[in-house]
């Protein structure tokens, strides 16, 4: 302890204290920092009142704004709700058929598709929709099960191999070389086949006999492909699972079978519409098929399923 | 003899225990733990009948009394290394997760990955770090300002290895995926038990050696340090009561659940902040601040009056970390409130801190170590504003859940933590090991700026991030659908997160710097170099104040 004494530097009086060398100044709080002290405490007061805040026996007080964070997304919801209301009944009335024929709803359908897609699609098809190995690039005109808006439709609502959907579409591509079905020479001579269909490799003669006894049922004599089956196009250079020799045999020896959930369960019917339209805007939208007049001209075509048509 | 039969026998049922507890676990989780506690009670137990003095035993002498004369600095020495070795591996474990996040790749055995990672970053630089930090500098300022020698040095000894103990087991169990979810307190019930002892023995020394105190009043410093240890002991008790699965097992679930467990966790998790890393840290503060300026502090009434205010209002401001969820709206409001009110009395010890320079702020120029904790008291003052702005409920509306937050948390614990903790490290290590001087404030100055800079890097990054993330999470088209998906919220951050990492690269490289540093001047090197001013120490004034009835004796 040692007597208070004014300190040259400050001109302020020290407390008399002392630990180890350390004084203490006997200066005043310095007042700004008093009265922001008492202006937050003021604030707090106020928060108090206008908002929920002091706990009762049952509940807590409501504030008298009565506010409350449910109110709050209740009434974004509801103006969210009003801005979008006509849109979704005017869907929801229209048969995805005609759809193309009123474009300002094309339009509008387009744009809360984006959204549903970067909300529900992206993890598997990319922000671009240009999806990645095992997942389809939506952006192209390459479908293996068909690009009009029904058929995207279809294909949204009851996915592809999705074990919970019983009408969902199915396809399953033997596993030709872990089957032994085939040899391993085999295998990689319908490879070779498979990639001189665009021009990757050079044509030989046992692959492509290879190929007309095992593969054309499916992908067709030509290797074209076949939607009705989901098979695809093995002529276009689009490749599901790589474009490689190596990629293409392991194709062929153990077939892939990818899984897209089916949305019919999870999504409402409006905005599965809306993100076939957005699907279909990306690029590679079809028109559809002229169905029902040119059916019923032309020459018998091969039978259509429901709700597949091409 | 008695004395060392009855240490010898402790450490033989801590191995005998370890050693059921591996064949008897569980889980491997556990018996790895195990086999830890197995390997410290046996290096206990070889010291222990290593330091005997066995011919004074043989000659039947007594120990004599310790010293009450001189300080009992061993601990606090060990400290300062232990400090500096797990803020070297807690900045590591940072900038490996920085980059994890730039580059996911990184991400490649589960021992690795940022989820395990991530807690053992966050314990290592707090409790590790900054645990070590708080431990040695409250020895060291709680003798200083009693004069008094330190209380128990035998439990004083066991604190710091317990303590240690304590980290190794918290950090194996993370990268073993033993963890309670709970953030910042993810050690295990066992960990959790084990610590309460360590602490309560911690209590014990620092409030033993207040009670000897030569000093009629307890410095302000002292005040700080005693609500840290006090608090903490509270929040690390009531936060982790859980019931084990099994007495041989790594599992536990908590008592508290849904909506109540987390405004527990919260309230732990916001008062390890305000009482770990604030209370603690300005207790550093109130000693090395005018140690290193040489003048008084600036006013005894504000220290008063932000002390209390501030131990006060800090424990009520839990739930703003829980704004816009299940808590009911009320708890969420009464957290929000009492951080803007707490906002004057963070000040205040920011204020003292600053205005302590008033009459020596020339040092400035010369004195790279006042530098640091001038720097530390203005990342203080700027993350003690930022606090209490981003719990306003429409502030936080936009920046919960993005890396402002940890933006926020860095500028606070790189800034204000990080910074208070070199300058007393620099403070220590040349008192501590009897130098004159550093062996280098060249070397000071370097690591100033590097740290400087990289805090500039990450915050500014985090802030740019956090912000970015908000604002794209919340976009709206005109057509009123949201704009972004998440994943390109992701890939918006990507240059942020470099620059991020970028920042913590510096951190490191100047803590880098130190540990070369204080490794030279513990080995009694001094740099040939221009002098740099600092303040004068006479080792000879730098002891305990001895009654002087007993000095007659």
């Amino acid at each position: 302890m040692v007597s208070p004494k004014i300190d040259e530097a400050t001109g302020t009086e020290t407390k008399g204290h002392e630990w180890d060398g350390i004084e203490e100044l006997d200066t005043p709080l310095p007042l700004w920092w008093l009265l922001t002290f008492y202006a937050c405490i003021a604030f707090a007061l106020g928060y108090v009142v206008v908002y929920p805040a002091i706990p009762l026996l049952n509940k807590g007080t409501e504030g008298i704004w009565g506010w409350t964070a449910r109110g709050e997304l209740a009434k974004d919801t509801v103006s969210a709700e009003r801005q979008h209301g006509p849109l979704l009944s005017a869907l929801a009335a229209t048969p995805i058929e005609s759809l193309l024929s009123n474009p300002q709803l094309m339009q509008q359908a387009v744009a809360g598709g984006k959204a549903a897609y970067l909300v529900n699609c992206v993890q598997c098809h990319g922000t671009g929709a240009g999806g990645s190995k095992g997942y389809p690039n939506l952006n192209d005109d390459d479908w293996l099960w068909g690009g009009d808006l029904k058929t995207l439709e279809t294909t949204i609502v009851h996915g592809i191999r999705s074990p919970d959907d019983t009408a969902t579409r199915v396809s399953l591509m033997p596993s030709f070389g872990r089957d032994a079905m085939l040899t391993s020479t085999q295998v990689g001579e319908v490879a070779n086949h498979v990639l001189s269909l665009s021009g990757k490799a050079q044509a030989n003669a046992a692959g492509s006999v290879t190929f007309a006894n095992n593969c054309a049922a499916c992908h067709g004599p030509a290797g074209k492909g076949l939607r009705q089956f989901g098979a695809p196009n093995l002529t276009d250079a689009i490749w599901l699972y790589g474009s490689s020799k190596t990629d293409v045999t392991a194709s062929i020896h153990a077939a892939h079978a990818g899984v897209m959930p089916a949305w019919g369960a999870r999504l409402d019917a409006v905005t599965i519409k809306m993100l076939a339209a957005y699907v279909h805007s990306l690029g590679g939208g079809e028109a559809f098929a002229p169905v029902p007049e040119a059916a019923a001209s032309a020459a018998p075509a091969a039978p259509v399923a429901p709700g597949k048509t091409r | 003899m008695d004395r060392i039969l009855l240490r010898v026998g402790i450490w033989l049922s801590a191995l005998l225990f370890a050693i059921v507890a591996v064949a008897q676990a569980a889980d491997f989780g556990f018996a790895a733990q195990m086999v830890i506690v197995a390997i410290a009670a046996l290096a206990g137990l070889v010291f222990a009948l290593r330091g005997a003095d066995y011919s004074a035993i043989a000659n039947g002498i007594a120990p004599g009394p310790a010293d009450q004369s001189r300080y009992y600095d061993d601990v606090i020495r060990w400290g300062v290394i232990a400090t500096v070795f797990w803020g070297m591996a807690g900045f590591l474990a940072g900038l490996y997760i920085a980059l994890e996040l730039a580059f996911p790749l990184l991400n490649f055995t589960e021992y690795l990955n940022f989820g395990r990672l991530r807690p053992l970053h966050t314990s290592a630089v707090i409790f590790a770090f900054g645990g070590n930090a708080l431990l040695c500098t409250s020895f060291y300022v709680v003798q200083r300002t009693c004069r008094a020698r330190l209380a128990f040095p035998g439990l004083a000894r066991f604190v710091f290895w317990g303590y240690q103990l304590f980290i190794v087991l918290a950090a194996t169990g993370y990268l073993l995926g033993i963890t309670q979810g709970k953030e910042y307190a993810e050690p295990e019930w066992y960990v959790d038990l084990f610590l309460t002892v360590v602490w309560v023995s911690y209590l014990i020394v620092f409030v033993g050696t207040l009670a000897k105190r030569s000093e009629p009043h307890i410095y302000v410093a002292n005040w700080f340090y005693l609500s840290f240890i006090l608090t903490v002991a509270l929040l690390h008790l009531v936060n982790n009561i859980n019931i084990p699965v099994s007495l041989f097992g790594s599992q536990s679930y908590p008592l508290f659940g849904g909506v109540q467990g987390a405004l527990v966790q919260w309230w732990y998790g916001h008062n390890a902040v305000g009482f770990f890393l604030t209370a603690g840290f300005l207790a550093m503060m109130y000693y090395f601040v005018p140690k290193q300026a040489e003048r008084p502090i600036y006013s005894y009434r504000l220290s008063i009056v932000h002390f209390w205010s501030l131990i006060f209002l800090y424990i009520w401001a839990g739930p703003h970390h829980l704004l816009y969820t299940a808590l009911p709206e009320w708890a969420q409001t009464l957290g929000m409130v009492f951080s803007i009110m707490l906002w004057m009395p963070s000040w205040g010890g920011m204020i003292n801190g600053l205005m302590t320079l008033n009459g020596a702020w020339d040092k400035l120029r010369t004195d790279p170590i006042m530098r640091m904790f001038v720097w530390s008291l203005a990342f203080y003052g700027m993350s003690t504003f930022e606090g209490p702005m981003m719990s306003i409920r429409s502030v936080n509306a936009l920046s919960h859940y993005t890396d402002w937050t940890i933006g926020h948390v860095h500028s606070g614990a790189l800034g204000w933590n990080g910074m208070v903790t070199f300058g007393a490290l620099y403070y220590l290590a040349p008192r501590l090991w009897g130098r004159t001087r550093m062996y280098s404030l060249r070397m000071v100055n370097w690591h100033f700026w590097l740290a400087t800079l990289g805090i500039v890097f990450y915050a500014s990054s985090m802030w740019v991030a956090g912000i970015t993330q908000g604002l794209m999470w919340r976009e709206y088209g005109a057509d009123g659908y949201l704009v972004n998906s998440f994943v390109e919220t992701v890939a918006a951050l990507h240059p942020m997160f470099i620059l991020r990492a970028f920042g913590g690269l510096l951190y490191l490289t100047g803590a880098g710097i130190m540990t070369y540093n204080i490794w030279q001047t513990i080995a009694g090197n001094l740099r040939v170099e221009q002098p740099l001013g600092g303040p004068a120490f006479d080792p000879e004034k730098d002891r305990p104040l001895v009654p002087a009835a007993v000095a007659a004796e």
